[in-house]
C-alpha cells in the first residue's frame, strides 16, 4: 500500500526537516489542510476553477500515429492544455484557495524555469493576492519570457543569487522569505517535495491527472486501468499525478522517467534514482544528489524543468520497493522524441515531456499493450531550446 | 561535567558564543581562529560545518559557507583539524550544522569524532525536536553531547516548555523572524519577546542570537538572558581580514567592553 504515513513518511522517505522557525507554518499548514480541502466551499471554489479556468478535465487522447509507430495503443493525457500550458497549474490553483482559507495575504513561490512561477503568478492575479517569484539568478538569464509573463501578470521576481544561482536555491531563498514573513505568508512549493505536508499536498492536488484518466478510460475502452502509465520526473510532480490512483492497483506498470542529460554517468545528468543516496533536501529525506561529503550537486539536464537534484520523496519510495520502473532518457534522444511526437501528432511537447515519449524506445511492452503517457506540458516555453538544438 | 553546563554554572550573565564556519577564511584558519576567539574573551565557540544549502542562515553567513567548501573543508578534514585542540582550548565548542553532511559521515561515527577530540555539543537547525527524540536522543547522550534546540518569536509556549525539557545545556533564542545576519537593531516587540520568554522561568539558560552584532544589542539581549551569539557580524569582520589575531580581538573586545 502505497501512502504517507501521520509523520509524512513515505516508507523510509519523507519527513520535516525543518528550522524550529518554520515550525509554526509547516505545524499550521499539516493540521488544517486535509479540513479545509475536504470542506464544500472549498471543492466548489476548486472544481469550478477548475473546469472554467484551467480547463479541465483535459482530454485524453489516442495517437493513432505514435501507436503505429510504436507498435501499442497509446492514448495522451493533454496536460499541455491545461492554461499557462501545464500541468503546474493544478497545483497552484489549489494551493491558492487554501492560503485564502488560512487568511493569508501574501504568496511566495520558487521556480527554476518559470512554469511554477508563471502558473503561481496567474492564480495570484486571479485572485488580487500579492506574489513574489524566487528564481536563480542563472534561470533569470535563460528564461527572460516567463520572467516577463511573471512581470506582466503582477508578480515580483526576485534573483537568488547564492549558491548555484538555479532552483535549489532560488528553493532556499524562498524558504529564507517564509521565515521572515511566517504569519501573512503561503508559500506555494511548485513539486511534490519539501517538508510534509508538502508531497502529499501537491500530490493530492495533481492527482485529479489519474483521476480523469481512470473514467476517461473507461467510456473509452471499458477499462479503468492502462497497462503502463509514463511520465517523466523532475520533483516529480506530474508523475505523481498521473501515478496517484494507480500506486496501488499492481497490474498498472508505473513508468517513471528521468533527465539522463548528456548520459547517466557523464557528470552532466539528473538521473536522481541511479546517482542518488539518501538525504536530506529542502526538508525531507529522500534520493539526492550528492558528493561524499554531503554537499548537493548541481544536476543537469537539456529541460530546465528537471534539473532537480533530489525526487520527491514517494518516487524515492516507488524506486526503493521497485512499484515503479525508472528510465534515464539523454538530451539528444529527447530532442529527437520531441520532434517525433510533433510530426507524427501535431504536437509540440515541453522537453520534459519529450523525455517521457521517448522512453517507448527504451522499455518493453506488448503490442496489445494500453498505454497512457502523461503530456505534462506544449513546448511552446522550449521554442529557443529547440531552435539552437537545430535538428530538425 | 560538560563544559557547557560548568561555564553556565560559574558564568550567569553576558555570555557570548562566537559562530564561525570551519575553514574559513583559509582552510587552515579553523584553529587559529578557535584560539584568538578564546583569547579575546569569548565564552562559547559556535564552530559551522559548511553545507551547500544552508536554509536558515543568510547571506553572510552561506558566502562564509561556499568559500569554506570552496577552500576543501569537510566533516573529515574538519575532525582532523581538530585532533588535539583541547591542549589550548578549554572554552566551550560547540558544532553548528545541517543534517545531510552528518547523515552522510555517519551518525554514530559523528558523535564518536565528537568525543574523540572534545566537542561538547550540537546545534543542528533542520533537525527537527520529534526526530531527534525518535533517533537521535540516546545515541547524542551515549557520547556525551549536549544538543540546543531554537525556539522563535512564532513559538508557542507549550512548545518551548517541550524544547527546555529535551534541550541540553542552554535554549537557542532566534531574536526575530528572521534568518541569520537580517537585522541591525532590536525593536520593541522584539524586547516584549524576550521579556515574555525570561518571564517563563525556564530551567535553562537562553542565548539569544540572530541579529546581534555589537555592544548595544549584546547589552540588550544581555538583560533579557544569560547572553548572546554572534555570527554574520564577526564572519564580516574576518572575512577580508590581513590580521586575524588583530580584527578578532578588536571585535570581541568591541563587544564585550
Amino acid at each position: 500500500m502505497i501512502q504517507v504515513d501521520e509523520k509524512g513518511f513515505y516508507g523510509s522517505f519523507g519527513g520535516a526537516y525543518i528550522p524550529e522557525m518554520l515550525y509554526p507554518n509547516v505545524e499550521e499548514l499539516r493540521e488544517n489542510w486535509e479540513a479545509i480541502v475536504a470542506s464544500p466551499t472549498y471543492q466548489e471554489e476548486f472544481q469550478s476553477l477548475l473546469k472554467d479556468f484551467v480547463g479541465r478535465p483535459t482530454p485524453l487522447y489516442l495517437a493513432a500515429r505514435l501507436s503505429e509507430t510504436f507498435g501499442a495503443k497509446i492514448y495522451l493525457k493533454r496536460e499541455d492544455l491545461c492554461h499557462t500550458g501545464a500541468h503546474k497549474v493544478n497545483n497552484t490553483v489549489g494551493q491558492i484557495i487554501l492560503a485564502k482559507k488560512l487568511g493569508k495575504k501574501r504568496i511566495i513561490a520558487e521556480t527554476g524555469a518559470g512554469q511554477h512561477g508563471v502558473a503561481t503568478a496567474t492564480v495570484c492575479a486571479l485572485m488580487g493576492m500579492d506574489c513574489t517569484i524566487y528564481m536563480g539568478e542563472l534561470d533569470i538569464k535563460r528564461q527572460r519570457p516567463n520572467v516577463e509573463r511573471m512581470r506582466i501578470l503582477g508578480a515580483k521576481v526576485v534573483s537568488a543569487i547564492s549558491g548555484s544561482k538555479t532552483l535549489k536555491d532560488a528553493t532556499n531563498e524562498a524558504m529564507r522569505a517564509w521565515i521572515a514573513d511566517p504569519v501573512g505568508t503561503h508559500y506555494i512549493i511548485g513539486s511534490v517535495v519539501g517538508p510534509h505536508p508538502y508531497p502529499e499536498m501537491v500530490a493530492r492536488f495533481q492527482s485529479v491527472i489519474s483521476e480523469e484518466i481512470k473514467w476517461q478510460l473507461k467510456a473509452k475502452e471499458g477499462r479503468e486501468n492502462p497497462d503502463l502509465v509514463i511520465a517523466c520526473v523532475g520533483g516529480g510532480s506530474n508523475a505523481a499525478g498521473a501515478f496517484y490512483h494507480y500506486y496501488n492497483e499492481s497490474s498498472v506498470r508505473l513508468i517513471a522517467v528521468e533527465a539522463a542529460g548528456h548520459g547517466i554517468h557523464s557528470g552532466k545528468s539528473a538521473a536522481t534514482s541511479v546517482l542518488g543516496t539518501p538525504g536530506i533536501l529542502h526538508g525531507s529525506k529522500t534520493l539526492l544528489m550528492q558528493t561524499e561529503d554531503g554537499q548537493v550537486i548541481e544536476p543537469h539536464s537539456i529541460s530546465a524543468g528537471l534539473d532537480y537534484p533530489g525526487i520527491g520523496p514517494v518516487h524515492a519510495h516507488l524506486h526503493e520497493i521497485g512499484r515503479a520502473e525508472f528510465v534515464g532518457v539523454e538530451d539528444e534522444d529527447a530532442m529527437k522524441a520531441g520532434i517525433l511526437l510533433s510530426r507524427t501528432e501535431g504536437i509540440i511537447p515541453a522537453i520534459e515531456t519529450a523525455h517521457a515519449i521517448h522512453a517507448l524506445n527504451q522499455i518493453s511492452f506488448n503490442p496489445n499493450d494500453l498505454i497512457v503517457i502523461n503530456l505534462s506540458g506544449r513546448g511552446d516555453k522550449d521554442l529557443e531550446t529547440y531552435i539552437q538544438w537545430g535538428n530538425y | 561535567m560538560n563544559r557547557i553546563d560548568y561555564l553556565f554554572q560559574t558564568k550567569k550573565e553576558r555570555v557570548l558564543s562566537i559562530y564561525v564556519t570551519a575553514g574559513f577564511p583559509n582552510l587552515e584558519d579553523t584553529l587559529p581562529v578557535m584560539e584568538a576567539i578564546q583569547a579575546a574573551g569569548a565564552d562559547i565557540i559556535e564552530l559551522g560545518i559548511p553545507y551547500s544549502d544552508p536554509i536558515a542562515d543568510g547571506p553572510t553567513i552561506q558566502e562564509s559557507n561556499t568559500q569554506a567548501l570552496e577552500n576543501g573543508m569537510s566533516i573529515k578534514t574538519l575532525f582532523s583539524q581538530l585532533v588535539g585542540f583541547r591542549s589550548k582550548i578549554h572554552v566551550p565548542v560547540i558544532l553548528m550544522g545541517y543534517l545531510n553532511p552528518i547523515i552522510q559521515f555517519g551518525e554514530e561515527e559523528f558523535c564518536k569524532k565528537c568525543k574523540e577530540v572534545g566537542i561538547d555539543g550540537l546545534i543542528l537547525p533542520d533537525l527537527p525536536m520529534s526526530q531527534y527524540l525518535e533517533e537521535y536522543k540516546s545515541l547524542f547522550e551515549e557520547y556525551g553531547l549536549f544538543i540546543s534546540f531554537l525556539i522563535s518569536p512564532q513559538t508557542s509556549e507549550k512548545r518551548i516548555r517541550e524544547v527546555d525539557e529535551n534541550s541540553n545545556g542552554f535554549i537557542y533564542m532566534v531574536s526575530s523572524h528572521a534568518i541569520t545576519g537580517a537585522k541591525a537593531e532590536i525593536s520593541p516587540e522584539q524586547e516584549q519577546y524576550f521579556e515574555r520568554v525570561a518571564n517563563m522561568n525556564l530551567t535553562h539558560p537562553r542565548l539569544i542570537g540572530f541579529g546581534i552584532s555589537d555592544a548595544a544589542t549584546f547589552q540588550l539581549a544581555s538583560h533579557y538572558s544569560q547572553g548572546a551569539i554572534i555570527g554574520s557580524a564577526f564572519i564580516k569582520n574576518i572575512t577580508n581580514s590581513t590580521d586575524l589575531n588583530r580584527d578578532i580581538n578588536s571585535f570581541i573586545q568591541g563587544v564585550i567592553g
